[in-house]
C-alpha cells in the first residue's frame, strides 16, 4: 500500500509512431487538465521514444504542463519490456496519483505490465473520468458485461490510480500554439542485452486503411441487407454523400465487409456529424460506438427495432425502397446546386 | 482406433434418457449422444410431465428436478368465435404428494434428467449429430457422426431421436409421413409475473393450471391449442394436422395468432413478453403408423416409434417407459451375449403388454374419425356455444321454450339421429 | 517437447444475457456459461504448436466448480490436461488478484511439468480489459506478447520464438527469449469442429482441482477481493438515448425530408464532392 500523500499530479502516457502523436493521447490531455485543474494539481505527458523531443511542444500546446521526455534509440519501437521500465522509473521519481493511457493496443500492453510491478488498480476501457477534487479519488467508469452496463471504478489505497481510455469519447483542447512548460528529460542506464525482446521487422498494411473515425459522414449498413450484394447499397449510397462505409459486427462476420468497418464495441468509435444506420437492429454494442454522432438517422423494418431509441430521425420502411430514393434525391439536388453555384447570380 | 460402447443412445429426450439412465444403473457402458447444444435446448414439448413413469425412474424426482407447476385443476375450453363452453377439474389431492402431473420447460429439465444419467455412469456428448447407422451384415454396429473421426461402436443401438427419425427411417423401418400423420405444433413461452399468474388463473402458491382448447381455436382444422402455467411464464401453442393446414392454407403461426386475439384467451395473455418461440412435428399417427421398432443390434424408442397419444396429449410418459423397456431388454440381451433382433424382442412384446400398447391401440383409429369427420369439430362446438348462450341469456324467454329452440338448432344442423351416431361413434374411438 | 499453458475462463454469454433492471446485476439464468471465445483460439494456437513440435497442452483456470465445464471444452480441442482452481478465498478478485492466483497455479503446474510457453486470449467477454494475461507475465517475469495474430516458430532448443504482433496498421515481427507469454488475437486461427475421440475424452475427462491450500507459498492477502485494488463503486444501466423523432408520409415524403436535412448540412458535402 503506498502512502497517498506523495503522489500528486495527472499524467497522460502520450503514445507516438514515427513521430506522430496518436489522437487518442490528445484527448486524454484535453481530459486529464479538466482532472488536474479540478485537483489544482500540474498535468504531465510522459513521452518516451527515439528522437521524438520535438513532440514535447505539441504536447504542451494541447494542455500539459510538463513533460517527461525519456529520448533513447532503445526506445525506438515499442516495446514492453523497455517502455515499461521508463513508466515505472518516472512512476517511482515523480508520483503522480491519477495516470491516463489510450487504450489502444499499445496502451493496454504497457498498463497492465505497469499496473502490475506497481501493484496498483487499473481501470480498462473507461469512457468516463471525473476526480474527487477534495480526496482526488479516480471514478473511472466504463461498459461491462458486453455494454450490458455501466461500472463506476474506484482505486481508493493505492496510487497512481491508473485508466486505459477509449479513444474518441474524449475531447481533446484547441491547440495554443506557443504554450510552454517544463521539459524534464531523464535517462535510464539500460543495455539492449537487458532486453529479451527484439522488434525484427514493422510491416504496414499498404492497402489504403479505412479510417472511419476520422469520417464526417458514415453510412454504415447491418444485417438487414441480407447479402453481399444487398450491402452494395450501402457503398453506392455512401459514393453519392462521399461518406465512408460502416458496419455492425453481425455483417462483417457475415463477410460482406471488412472488419476495419465495424462501428461500436469491439470496432471503432465513430463521432461523424451524419450517421446513417441502415438495417441495423441497434444493440447496445452498437449503439456505444456511434450515439455522439451528430446527426444519426435509422432506417429499419421494425418498427420496434431499438435503433431507433437512439436515432434523431427514424423512417421505418425498407431500405431496398427508401435508399434508392434516397441516392436519386441527392444526385438531382446536387446538380441542382452546382447549377446554382456556377450559373446561378452573384 | 474408434471406441467401442455396449450401448449408444442417439438422442436424450426422455426416451434416450430414460433408456441411459436405466443402463448405467445396471452396470452398463452407454453412451448417449445429442445433437443439441445441451439436452433440451432444441426440445419442444406443451408442458406436461406426467408424475408416475418419471417417479418409477427416480422415486420422488420432483423434489429435485426443474419442474414449474404441479396441475391442480384442468380446464377444457369448447371454443367458437366469441364464446366459449368451459368446464374444468380441480382437485386437491393433485396439490400434494405425489402429485398427478407438472408443467416442465423442456430445456431446463431435460438437462437436470441428462445430468442424472451421468451421475449414473453414462456418457454424454452434446453437438454431435449421429448421421447413420453403420450396418453389417444386417446388423446395426455402431454410428456415424458428423464430426471428424466420428465413428464410434456398440453391441445396441438405441435410436431415440425424435419423431421424425431419419435413422429409423434409413434403416427402412419406416417410411415418410403422410401429412395425415403428423401435426405441426407451434409454440410461445410468454413471461409474465408469478404473482399475475396465480391472480389471473385463481391458483395458490406453486399450483398450475392447464386449459385445453378445442374447436374455433384451430378454424376447424383437426387438433387442439393449449395454455398452460409455468413458475413464472405461460406456454401456449396450438397443434393441428398437417393435411389440414396444407388444406386450408393457413401457416401455423397464424393460426397461433389468430388464437392469441382470441377474445376468449387474450385476456389470460395480456402484458406477458415473448421469450421463445418453438416449432415441432408431432406423430398422431399412433398404433396404425408405428415402425418396426426392433432390430439386429438395435431399437427404436419414443417418438421415433411414433408413440404418442394423440387424444391426450401424451408422449413424455410413453418415451420414458419406452426407454426403460428398452433398457431392460438390454441387460437381458448383454445377459446372454446375443443382441440380435429376436433377444432384442421382449422389448416389444413387453412394452406392447404395457399401458403404452393398451393406449396406444385403443386410441388407434381416433385421429382418423376425427379427420374423416371434421363436422365435430366445424358444427358440434358452435353448436353447444349456442345452446348455453340460449339457456343462459335471460331474456323473459320460459326455458322450456328455449330448450325447444335450441332442439330445434339442434335438427337444423343436420339429422338428429346422424348427431347421436356420431356421438357414439366418437365415444367409441375415445373410450 | 513443449509445454503450453493456456488460461481459460468460462464467461457468461454477454450476447444474450439480460441485466435484472432493479439490482443492476446480471441475470445468470438468462445467459449460458461458455468458453471465453477467445480463450477457445488461445487453446487451439497451442493444440496446433503440439501437433508441430510435440508436447502436452495443459490448460489452467481459476473460477467456481461448474467451470469444468469449460476445461471439458479444452480438452474437446484437444488439451491434454486441465487445471481448477477454485476457492471462496478467489472470490471477489480484480485483474490484479486474478493475475496472482493464477500466478501460483501456474507454478505450482511448472513443479509437475516445466513450462515453455503460456497462451492467454486476447480478453474476456465478461471482464473484458486483457490484463491479466501481461499480468501474470509480470509477475512470472518473462516477456508478455499482446496482440499475436501468428506464430511463426518456437524454437525450444535455441530457447525463443517469433509472432507477428498485430498493430494498428499493420504488424510487426518480433522475437523474444522463452518462456513467455502470447495473448492472442480471434484471427490467428478457427477452431474447428472437434474429432469425436476428443469430444469423447473430455466426457470422460476430470481435472485437477485445487483450493488455496493446494497451492504453495500464497500471500493470502493478495487473494480475492483483500488483493484487489480497484473495486465497483456503483453500477448503473447505459443511459437510453430518448428515441428520435419517426418520420410519416410516404416512402417518398420520408425521403425528401431526409433530403433536407442533408442539404441544410451542405458544408459538409461540398469539398467531398472536391475529393471525391
Ligand atoms: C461482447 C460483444 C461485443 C460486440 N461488439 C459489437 C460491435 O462492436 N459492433 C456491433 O455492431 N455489434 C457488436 N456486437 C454484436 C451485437 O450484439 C449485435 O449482434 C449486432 O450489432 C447486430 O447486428 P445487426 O444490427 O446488423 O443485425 P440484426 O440484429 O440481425 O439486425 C438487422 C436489422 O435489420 C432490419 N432489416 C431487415 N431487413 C431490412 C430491410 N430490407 N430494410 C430495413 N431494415 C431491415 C431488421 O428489422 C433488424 O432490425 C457485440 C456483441 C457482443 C456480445
Ligand atoms: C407441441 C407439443 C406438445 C406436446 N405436449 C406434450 C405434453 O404436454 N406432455 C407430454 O407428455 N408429451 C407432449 N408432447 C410429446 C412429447 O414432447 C414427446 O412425446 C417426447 O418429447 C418424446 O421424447 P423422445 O425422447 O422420444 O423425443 P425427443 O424429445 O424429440 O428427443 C429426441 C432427442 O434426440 C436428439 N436427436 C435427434 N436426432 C438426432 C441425431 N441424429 N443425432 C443426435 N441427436 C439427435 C434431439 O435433439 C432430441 O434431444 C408434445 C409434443 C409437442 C410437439
Ligand atoms: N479466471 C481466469 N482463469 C484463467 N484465465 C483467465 C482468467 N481470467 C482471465 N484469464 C486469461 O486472461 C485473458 C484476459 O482476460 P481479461 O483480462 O479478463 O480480459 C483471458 O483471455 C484468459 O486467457
Amino acid at each position: 500500500m503506498s502512502n497517498l500523500e506523495d503522489y500528486k499530479g495527472v499524467w497522460v502516457f502520450i503514445e507516438q509512431k514515427e513521430g506522430k502523436i496518436a489522437h487518442v493521447s490528445l484527448e486524454l490531455l484535453g481530459a486529464g487538465r479538466k482532472l488536474a485543474d479540478k485537483r489544482g494539481v500540474p498535468l504531465a505527458g510522459i513521452l518516451i521514444g527515439h528522437q521524438v523531443k520535438p513532440l514535447a511542444d505539441e504536447v504542451f500546446a494541447y494542455g500539459a504542463d510538463i513533460v517527461y521526455l525519456y529520448d533513447a534509440p532503445i526506445f525506438r519501437h515499442y516495446r514492453t519490456e523497455t517502455f515499461m521500465r521508463a513508466v515505472i522509473h518516472c512512476v517511482e521519481t515523480y508520483k503522480p496519483e491519477i495516470f491516463l493511457y489510450g487504450a489502444t493496443s499499445t496502451g493496454k500492453d504497457l498498463a497492465s505490465a505497469v499496473a502490475t510491478d506497481l501493484a496498483t488498480g487499473l481501470t480498462a476501457d473507461t469512457t468516463m473520468l471525473d476526480v474527487d477534487a477534495d480526496t482526488g479519488l479516480l471514478e473511472a467508469s466504463r461498459p461491462a458485461f458486453g455494454g450490458n452496463i455501466m461500472a463506476t471504478i474506484l482505486c481508493k489505497k493505492d496510487r497512481p490510480q491508473m485508466a486505459t481510455v477509449r479513444p474518441k469519447v474524449m475531447k481533446a483542447l484547441e491547440p495554443q500554439k506557443g504554450r510552454t512548460g517544463t521539459l524534464i528529460e531523464e535517462t535510464l542506464s539500460l543495455g539492449e542485452e537487458d532486453i529479451r525482446t527484439k522488434v525484427l521487422e514493422i510491416v504496414r498494411d499498404t492497402e489504403k486503411k479505412v479510417r472511419i473515425d476520422e469520417a464526417d459522414i458514415i453510412v454504415a449498413g447491418g444485417k438487414g441487407l441480407g447479402s453481399k450484394e444487398g450491402f452494395q447499397l450501402i457503398h453506392q449510397f455512401a459514393e453519392v454523400l462521399g461518406a465512408s462505409v460502416g458496419a455492425s459486427r453481425d455483417a462483417v462476420e457475415a463477410g460482406w465487409i471488412d472488419h476495419h468497418h465495424q462501428v461500436g464495441q469491439t470496432g471503432v468509435t465513430v463521432t461523424p456529424k451524419i450517421y446513417f444506420a441502415i438495417g441495423i437492429s441497434g444493440a447496445i454494442q452498437h449503439i456505444v460506438g456511434m450515439h455522439n454522432s451528430g446527426l444519426i438517422i435509422a432506417i429499419n423494418k421494425d418498427p420496434n427495432a431499438a435503433i431507433f431509441q437512439s436515432c434523431h430521425y427514424g423512417i421505418v420502411g425498407d431500405a431496398f425502397e427508401i435508399v434508392p430514393m434516397l441516392i436519386e434525391g441527392f444526385r438531382e439536388a446536387l446538380g441542382k446546386a452546382e447549377e446554382v453555384q456556377y450559373g446561378g447570380k452573384v | 482406433m474408434a471406441e467401442k460402447f455396449d450401448v449408444i443412445v442417439v438422442g436424450a429426450g426422455p426416451a434416450g434418457t430414460a433408456c441411459a439412465y436405466t443402463l448405467a444403473k445396471a452396470g452398463v457402458d452407454v453412451l448417449l449422444i445429442e445433437r443439441g447444444e445441451y439436452p433440451g435446448s432444441k426440445n419442444v414439448m406443451g408442458g406436461v410431465l406426467y408424475r408416475k413413469m418419471m417417479d418409477d425412474i427416480i422415486p420422488g424426482f420432483y423434489k429435485e428436478a426443474p419442474v414449474e407447476r404441479p396441475i391442480v385443476e384442468q380446464r377444457f375450453m369448447m371454443l367458437d368465435a366469441e364464446s366459449a363452453v368451459t368446464f374444468s377439474y380441480k382437485g386437491m389431492e393433485w396439490a400434494q404428494e405425489p402429485y398427478n402431473n407438472f408443467t416442465v420447460l423442456r430445456a431446463k429439465f431435460d438437462q437436470w434428467f441428462a445430468d442424472q444419467a451421468v451421475k449414473q455412469g453414462a456418457l454424454l456428448i452434446n453437438e454431435t449429430v449421429v448421421t447413420e447407422c453403420i450396418v453389417e451384415n444386417g446388423k446395426v454396429i455402431g454410428v456415424r457422426t458428423d464430426r471428424p473421426d466420428g465413428d464410434v461402436y456398440a453391441d445396441v443401438v438405441v435410436l431415440a431421436d425424435g419423431v421424425n427419425s431419419l435413422l429409423a427411417k434409413s434403416l427402412g423401418f419406416h417410411k415418410e409421413f403422410r401429412p395425415d400423420e403428423v401435426a405441426l405444433a407451434v409454440m410461445e413461452v410468454l413471461k409474465l409475473d408469478k404473482k399475475i399468474i396465480e391472480d389471473r388463473f385463481n391458483l395458490e402458491g406453486d399450483q398450475g393450471c392447464t386449459i385445453e382448447i378445442f374447436g374455433d381455436s384451430t378454424k376447424g382444422i383437426l387438433g387442439t391449442a393449449w395454455l398452460y402455467t409455468n413458475k413464472d411464464s405461460l406456454n401456449i401453442g396450438v397443434g393441428a394436422m398437417l393435411s389440414g393446414l396444407i388444406k386450408a392454407k393457413i401457416k401455423p403461426y397464424e393460426l397461433l395468432e389468430y388464437v392469441k386475439q382470441h377474445p376468449m384467451i387474450r385476456p389470460y395473455i395480456q402484458g406477458t413478453e415473448q421469450q421463445e418461440y418453438l416449432a415441432h412435428l408431432i406423430p398422431e399417427g399412433g398404433y396404425n403408423s408405428m415402425p418396426r421398432i426392433v432390430g439386429d443390434g438395435v431399437v427404436v424408442v419414443g417418438d421415433a416409434a411414433q408413440m404418442v397419444n394423440a387424444i391426450h396429449r401424451e408422449g413424455s410418459n410413453m418415451a420414458m417407459t419406452s426407454g426403460v423397456m428398452a433398457a431392460e431388454a438390454i441387460v437381458r440381451a448383454k445377459e446372454a451375449g446375443d443382441f440380435s433382433r429376436t433377444m432384442l424382442d421382449s422389448y416389444r412384446v413387453n412394452l406392447m403388454n404395457s399401458f403404452v400398447g393398451e393406449d396406444l391401440k385403443k386410441y388407434k383409429d381416433a385421429t382418423h374419425h376425427f379427420e374423416k369427420y371434421p363436422h365435430y369439430f366445424e358444427k358440434y362446438i358452435p353448436l353447444m356455444n349456442k345452446a348455453a348462450s340460449q339457456m343462459f341469456t335471460v331474456d323473459g324467454t320460459p326455458k322450456r321454450e328455449k330448450q325447444k329452440k335450441i332442439w330445434k338448432d339442434i335438427g337444423g344442423a343436420g339429422d338428429k339421429f346422424k348427431i347421436a351416431r356420431d356421438l357414439l361413434a366418437a365415444w367409441k374411438v375415445m373410450k | 517437447m513443449l509445454h503450453i499453458v493456456a488460461c481459460i475462463k468460462q464467461v457468461p454469454d454477454t450476447k444474450i444475457i439480460k441485466m435484472n433492471p432493479k439490482t443492476n446485476t446480471m441475470d445468470r439464468a438468462s445467459a449460458p456459461a461458455i468458453l471465453n471465445p477467445y480463450d477457445a483460439h488461445a487453446v487451439e494456437e497451442a493444440v496446433r504448436l503440439k501437433q508441430r513440435y510435440g508436447g502436452t497442452v495443459s490448460v489452467v483456470t481459476m473460477g467456481p466448480p461448474p467451470a469444468v465445464k469449460a476445461i471439458k471444452k479444452c480438452i474437446e480441442i484437444g488439451a491434454d490436461e486441465g487445471y481448477l482452481i477454485t476457492d471462496r478465498a478467489f472470490a471477489g478478485a480484480d485483474t490484479l488478484a486474478t493475475s496472482y492466483s493464477l500466478t501460483k497455479a501456474l507454478e505450482k503446474i511448472g513443479k509437475i511439468l516445466p513450462i515453455d510457453l503460456i497462451i492467454c486470449g486476447k480478453m474476456t467477454i465478461d471482464g473484458d480489459t486483457g490484463q491479466v494475461g501481461p499480468g501474470i507475465a509480470r509477475r512470472l517475469d518473462i516477456p508478455p506478447l499482446t496482440s499475436v495474430k501468428k506464430v511463426v516458430e518456437v524454437n525450444k532448443e535455441k530457447g525463443y520464438a517469433i509472432v507477428h504482433r498485430k498493430l494498428e496498421d499493420g504488424y510487426e515481427v518480433i522475437q523474444s527469449t522463452l518462456p513467455c507469454l502470447f495473448s492472442v488475437e480471434k484471427e490467428i486461427n478457427e477452431v474447428p469442429y472437434s474429432p469425436l475421440p476428443n469430444v469423447i475424452r473430455a466426457a470422460r475427462y476430470q481435472p485437477h482441482i485445487w483450493s488455496v491450500d493446494d497451492l504453495e507459498g500464497v500471500d493470502r492477502t493478495l487473494l480475492g477481493l483483500k488483493g484487489s485494488p480497484t473495486i465497483v463503486a456503483k453500477v448503473w444501466p447505459p443511459e437510453k438515448p430518448k428515441g428520435g423523432e419517426m418520420l410519416t408520409g410516404t416512402p417518398q415524403e420520408q425521403a425528401s425530408r431526409i433530403l433536407s436535412l442533408l442539404l441544410e448540412r451542405k458544408e459538409l458535402f461540398r469539398d467531398k464532392e472536391v475529393t471525391g
